[in-house]
């Protein structure tokens, strides 16, 4: 047989045409006779609309068409968007308008669309399409979003709330009465996005007669993508295809149905010529859906040895002017906030504002990285009080692997209580400790100090549930020409989705991976399928690329003992042969196999044989596998001028089976690196009027390579007991402590000035600031 | 993010391109276009005519006379980075190209082109307001010679003429030994600095200040030189409390408050920068405190 | 519309086309001349997923016109392997230190380290890192990219000592 594929750090399949420059990213896709889509966007954050002009516009030479919301087809004219993920507790639900209509709520809002020869033209054009604003009141700062004197983020709304509910279980009041100690901190988190290197994009591309639309988007989620569009422009679903060719990350945002991926379309069947638009980084600053602001008010109630009696608060979330995902964000981070402590009581009170900017929806993490960042803060902060070892009081608290499965007391946001499968958290934080040489680090600050300089450390652990449903299909095929076809509804934005499947594929049917033939996107393909988000991949469509390979491998078996008149138990299947253990070794070839199997025209097949060699499989979770773990970070801090330099990171982290490591160590390594940029360097700001500020690279700023180190990362697998191959999801949890245990590790390399931070992005002047606030700059003058 | 129409014009001499410059609308110059070229793509800046100095001749180079060192304003900034001549007489400029953008786009940047852009946070401008350097400017009109003082007038704006094309940039040399240093604080690797300092020191044997130069970037319009700080050093024997006070005498400065810094933050990296800088200085002229 | 003549060589072959003034080199390279491989992720210069040589020195494409480059030889990513189907050195490290994973700066990070590797043949990882800040990625954090071009500089080296 040949090496096992699966556990090893098995080459992208990926790999050579994107480094030949033959990716095909949507951009690439170039028919005959195809427009080019420019967008025209609401310059305010808040305006009724009055009469919109396009005459100069249209009269432009290569324009084609102006299209405002009164031009699209029915029922996306009038109707509004859907919502993907609906729940009780929203208050208001409201999706945009493909186009707007009549209001507009945020900056970048689309108004009409321009239809031209070429972008440059279309750019040209919306310059002369004159559009009558009556500008409203906007809501800018979401903490003020739900006082009574607040503008209105929606001229039809009574207030901005979107949603309240609670999540509690336990008696925390009770238990905060009778606590010894009880600490609390505000935490302020502020908006960043995905900023994926490639922008949005979609080409569509209809047939003659119109039969069949065909529709490339640059999503996370092609099926997804499709019933939408079917419902938009009241198509049946056969008649509309979605390919998610080479999409250039995702991280969240590309999850998301948006306005332009109906419109475009819309306008391709008006005017029955293939049609593209390509987001620029300025309309992604504006229109490519972010993540956060929020505000955490948290308390922690615990006995005289540090361990954890309760945690209650309050959690206010912006929204911004649409809840296109429901109130997923705050629900995630409501039941992330407990992770791996015994925590007895817990509440939480989450508000959910709306305000006149792009909408918040999932981004990297999804809610996490901010539960996270609140709840260590407060471990952190019982630590300082109690004057314990920061590792102390987490091992203290720590659910131990015991007590698995271990049910949290809170309901998940995909229905199922909330219990934790299988995990070691003790085990990964002493991992991580012993990468860091954490027992050494005390005598490495004293060294540090007397060389005057600040070196700090901090500690991040989390639980974060991944895997989620609803499922994910893998048809699994053998060819005529003796290769294996893969076709799934999972997606690939840079994960090595093709590879992991096709390691499972490998190795389940007894193929070589190199005669894999991979489609993955493409609704085409398989007919349900759901896509990228919620590190879901790996447990959905991984667990099901096992189950359909195993069936092919049954048929295979059979099918090759018949025509070798053999028993079943006597056939080997590897490398794309079945053998006889038996005799002179008979066999045949997957080749010959595929052939064998579709049959001779006009005879019956055996009994019990079914057409080809082929099996699609929809595996679906029970619920959510939890993944784990623990990062340690040491960082150098100038006090002077508040730069923060990470000088070691270490991750031990627990995604259950590893599948192939070096894609995994890729995941954690990069989900690192933009925890970084939240913890130190992304902020996306906005004026009081709403307008963004920070609407280019050099504004907002995203890690370079001198910013992120190359992180040691071990490994700690407890398989999930939940799917069949004991994996879980991997794609987030690199980013999702690094904010808590970098801002942990700033904030202990001036512990002797005893400053405090409880902000992302945790940026320089505020690092200035705090230390002038205890006038530290009296002592360090010395060593400036 | 395409740049409106334009036309393009490629002159072969400087009367060719001064020669555009006088006759057509709204024309612009066009160097390396690592600063104009993003405007442009942002529609921010909208030109009908773009003259591009790349194929104009004797506009690059770089030559040491007497004591003035002369850098042709197309020559590139990665020219100069790895110029033998900028390295041993004008050390405070090749120091000051480490933090010019990245290599990507020293390869196309001049230092002319920065000069006109005139960012307030640009370092090869604050060389030149360290150095006192002569800008030296072409038009149809003839040439004229502008001291660096009067070279920034205003936020992006310069003593350059609409007509006008930067075409050289004379720098008085120190003496050899000087100390030099350019310390800037920045985000991230090659972003804009939020404040810079750029120290230059000529030190007697003892130590005694003979001639001192500090200027800043970051803070105003444009760059600003210290002259409060610079009186402070100048005849004093150099040691760590002459450092500190000729940097205390920076927090005199009004600085400019955006999204990236807060006027306080940015009075406060100045003093830091500007001590570091001097202290750095110096060291290169063996005076260590 | 304002249109001029250029000529210029791609990847060692030659291109003669009309093109409009404002024509930035990264759209006539993916628009026109079909070659696509250079990306295009910010159009002011930051992200240096458009970087290309132009007469050997990387430069935004984002940031050049077409009319700039007439007279000049182009190299992009498709000009980097040794033949169809094969990768260099270089590419072979990126995919043998997951080097890149959704591939859309890749192209940038191959001609960034293309001119770094020619000019300096034992960079450093410091050095790496530095000529590295004028490519973004978004997925990888670097870590793979670093250790890819400190293999792929080892490998030529040995190459080039034998």
């Amino acid at each position: 047989m040949g090496a096992k594929q699966f556990g090893a750090r098995v080459a992208r399949m990926e790999d050579p045409a994107l480094l030949s420059g033959r990716g095909r990213f949507v951009d690439d896709i170039k028919f005959p006779g195809m427009l080019h889509a420019c967008f025209v966007r609401s310059p305010h954050a808040h305006a009724r609309i009055g009469g919109i002009d396009a005459s100069a516009a249209r009269a432009l030479p290569g324009v084609h068409a102006v299209l405002t919301a009164d031009d699209l087809p029915a029922p996306m004219d009038l109707n509004r968007m859907p919502m993907l993920v609906p729940n009780p507790a929203i208050a208001a639900s409201l999706t945009q308008h493909c186009l707007a209509r009549d209001e507009v709520c945020y900056v970048g809002q689309a108004v009409a669309v321009v239809l031209a020869d070429s972008r440059y033209i279309a750019e040209d054009a919306i310059a002369l399409v004159e559009v009558e604003y009556d500008v409203l009141p906007a809501v800018s700062d979401y903490r003020s979003a739900d006082k009574p004197d607040a503008p209105r983020a929606h001229l039809t709304l009574d207030d901005n709330v979107a949603s309240k509910f609670r999540m509690a279980y336990g008696d925390a009041d009770a238990a905060f009465a009778s606590a010894p100690h009880v600490f609390t901190e505000h935490i302020w988190q502020h908006r960043g996005g995905g900023m994926a290197l490639e922008a949005r994009a979609v080409v569509a591309n209809p047939d003659a007669t119109g039969g069949l639309l065909t529709v490339w988007s640059a999503t996370q989620t092609p099926h997804i993508c499709r019933r939408m569009l079917a419902d938009l422009l009241d198509r049946d679903l056969e008649s509309i295809r979605v390919i998610a060719p080479d999409v250039g990350g995702g991280f969240g945002p590309k999850a998301i149905f948006y306005a332009e991926e109906a419109v475009i379309p819309a306008t391709a069947l008006k005017l029955r010529r293939p049609v593209k638009w390509t987001e620029d980084r300025r309309e992604h600053f504006m229109c490519a859906t972010q993540e956060r602001d929020q505000l955490w008010t948290v308390s922690i109630a615990v006995d005289d040895g540090g361990k954890i009696l309760g945690v209650r608060g309050t959690l206010l979330h912006d929204t911004g002017a649409f809840v296109p995902w429901g109130i997923i964000m705050p629900y995630i981070a409501a039941a992330t906030m407990p992770g791996p402590y015994v925590i007895p009581n817990y509440a939480l009170d989450i508000k959910v504002v709306l305000t006149n900017k792009v909408a918040t929806t999932p981004v990297r993490g999804a809610g996490r990285p901010q539960a996270v960042f609140a709840m260590e803060r407060l471990m952190d902060r019982v630590a300082r009080e109690l004057k314990l070892d920061a590792a102390e009081v987490r091992f203290r608290n720590f659910i131990q692997p015991q007590q698995m499965p271990y049910a949290v007391g809170l309901t998940f946001r995909d229905g199922k209580p909330l219990v934790y499968d299988s995990g070691d958290y003790p085990k990964a934080q002493n991992e991580a400790l012993r990468m860091i040489d954490y027992a050494a680090f005390k005598q490495r600050k004293a060294v540090a100090r007397e060389q005057g300089r600040f070196i700090g450390i901090g500690i991040g652990n989390y639980v974060e549930g991944t895997g989620l449903g609803p499922y994910e299909g893998v048809t699994v095929r053998v060819l005529p020409n003796g290769k294996v076809a893969v076709a799934t509804g999972a997606t690939n934005q840079g994960q090595g989705t093709r590879t992991t499947l096709g390691q499972i594929v490998a190795d389940r049917v007894g193929c070589r991976f190199e005669e894999i033939v991979m489609t993955v996107g493409d609704t085409a393909a398989i007919p349900q399928g759901v896509g990228a988000f919620a590190s879901r991949q790996a447990v959905n469509a991984g667990s099901s690329a096992m189950i359909a390979s195993e069936v092919v491998r049954t048929q295979v078996i059979k099918l090759a003992a018949q025509t070798l008149g053999v028993p079943e138990s006597d056939i080997d299947v590897e490398d794309g042969i079945a053998v006889a253990r038996s005799g002179n070794r008979p066999s045949l070839t997957f080749r010959e196999l595929a052939r064998l199997a579709q049959g001779m025209p006009g005879f019956s097949l055996p009994p019990g044989q079914t057409p080809g060699l082929e099996h699609t499989a929809y595996f679906t979770p029970p619920q959510a596998s939890y993944c784990s773990g623990t990062h340690l970070v040491e960082v150098e801090v100038d006090p002077m001028t508040g730069a923060v330099k990470i000088l070691n990171y270490a991750v031990a982290h627990d995604s259950g089976t590893i599948i192939n490591p070096m894609i995994v160590d890729g995941q954690i390594q990069g989900g690192v690196a933009h925890g970084i940029g939240n913890a130190l360097l992304e902020w996306m700001r906005y004026d009081e009027n709403a307008q963004p500020l920070t609407t280019t690279f050099a504004d907002y700023l995203i890690p370079m390579a001198t910013d992120v180190p190359t992180c040691k990362i071990v490994h700690v697998e407890s398989p999930s007991p939940l799917n069949p191959l004991g994996v879980k999801g991997a794609g987030e949890g690199g980013t999702i402590p690094a904010a808590a245990a970098i801002v942990a590790a700033a904030e202990d390399a001036l512990s002797e000035f005893g400053v405090h931070f409880a902000e992302t992005p945790l940026v320089p002047e505020r690092i200035i600031d705090a230390l002038r606030a205890v006038d530290a700059y009296a002592r360090l003058s010395e060593i400036a | 993010m395409k740049p409106a129409p334009f036309d393009y014009h490629a002159p072969r001499s400087i009367e060719e391109a001064a020669g555009l410059l006088a006759s057509l609308d709204n024309a612009k110059v066009l160097a390396g276009g690592q600063s104009l070229v993003p405007m442009m793509n942002f529609r921010y800046v909208i030109i009908d005519h773009i003259v591009d100095l790349a194929k104009v001749e004797g506009l690059a180079g770089i030559s040491v006379t007497g004591a003035i060192l002369r850098i042709g304003a197309m020559t590139r900034q990665r020219d100069l980075e790895f110029s033998p001549e900028v390295a041993q007489h004008c050390p405070l400029l090749r120091e000051a190209l480490s933090h010019v953008g990245h290599r990507q786009t020293r390869n196309r940047g001049t230092i002319g082109g920065s000069l006109a852009h005139a960012d307030p946070a640009a370092e090869q401008p604050t060389v030149c307001a360290a150095h006192d350097a002569v800008i030296e400017i072409a038009s149809a009109r003839g040439t004229r010679r502008v001291p660096f003082a009067e070279f920034a007038v205003a936020f992006l704006t310069t003593a350059v003429e609409p007509d006008e094309i930067v075409t050289a940039i004379e720098i008085p040399l120190w003496p050899a030994g000087h100390g030099y240093s350019f310390h800037e604080f920045a985000r991230r690797r090659g972003d804009f600095a939020i404040v810079g300092a750029a120290a230059l020191l000529d030190l007697a044997p003892d130590q005694t200040v003979r001639r001192a130069s500090l200027t800043l970037c970051g803070i105003a319009t444009g760059p600003l030189r210290m002259t409060e700080a610079e009186q402070v050093l100048t005849g004093k024997r150099f040691d760590r409390g002459v450092a500190q006070a000729a940097a205390a005498a920076v927090k005199a400065i009004t600085p400019v408050s955006d999204i990236h810094a807060s006027a306080g933050y940015r009075r406060h990296l100045a003093e830091v920068l500007a001590f570091r800088a001097l202290r750095d200085a110096a060291a290169r002229c063996s005076a260590r405190i | 519309m304002a249109t001029r003549s250029i000529s210029l060589l791609v990847n060692g072959r030659r291109y003669e086309r009309e093109v409009e003034a404002r024509l930035t080199l990264a759209d006539l390279l993916r628009h026109e001349l079909a070659l696509t491989g250079t990306h295009v992720g910010c159009e002011h210069g930051v992200c240096g997923a458009c970087t290309v040589l132009i007469d050997g020195r990387t430069a935004r494409s984002c940031l050049t016109f077409a009319v700039q480059v007439d007279g000049c030889e182009v190299t992009t990513v498709e000009g980097l392997a040794p033949a169809e189907g094969e990768l260099n050195v270089l590419q072979q490290a990126f995919q043998d230190h997951h080097g890149l994973q959704c591939g859309f700066c890749t192209p940038g990070m191959l001609m960034t380290l293309t001119e770094l590797l020619r000019d300096n043949p034992d960079p450093t990882e410091s050095e790496v890192r530095d000529v590295l800040t004028g490519n973004l990625c978004r997925c990888t954090g670097y870590a793979g990219i670093v250790a890819a071009a400190l293999e792929a500089a080892r490998r030529l080296r040995v190459q080039q000592g034998s």
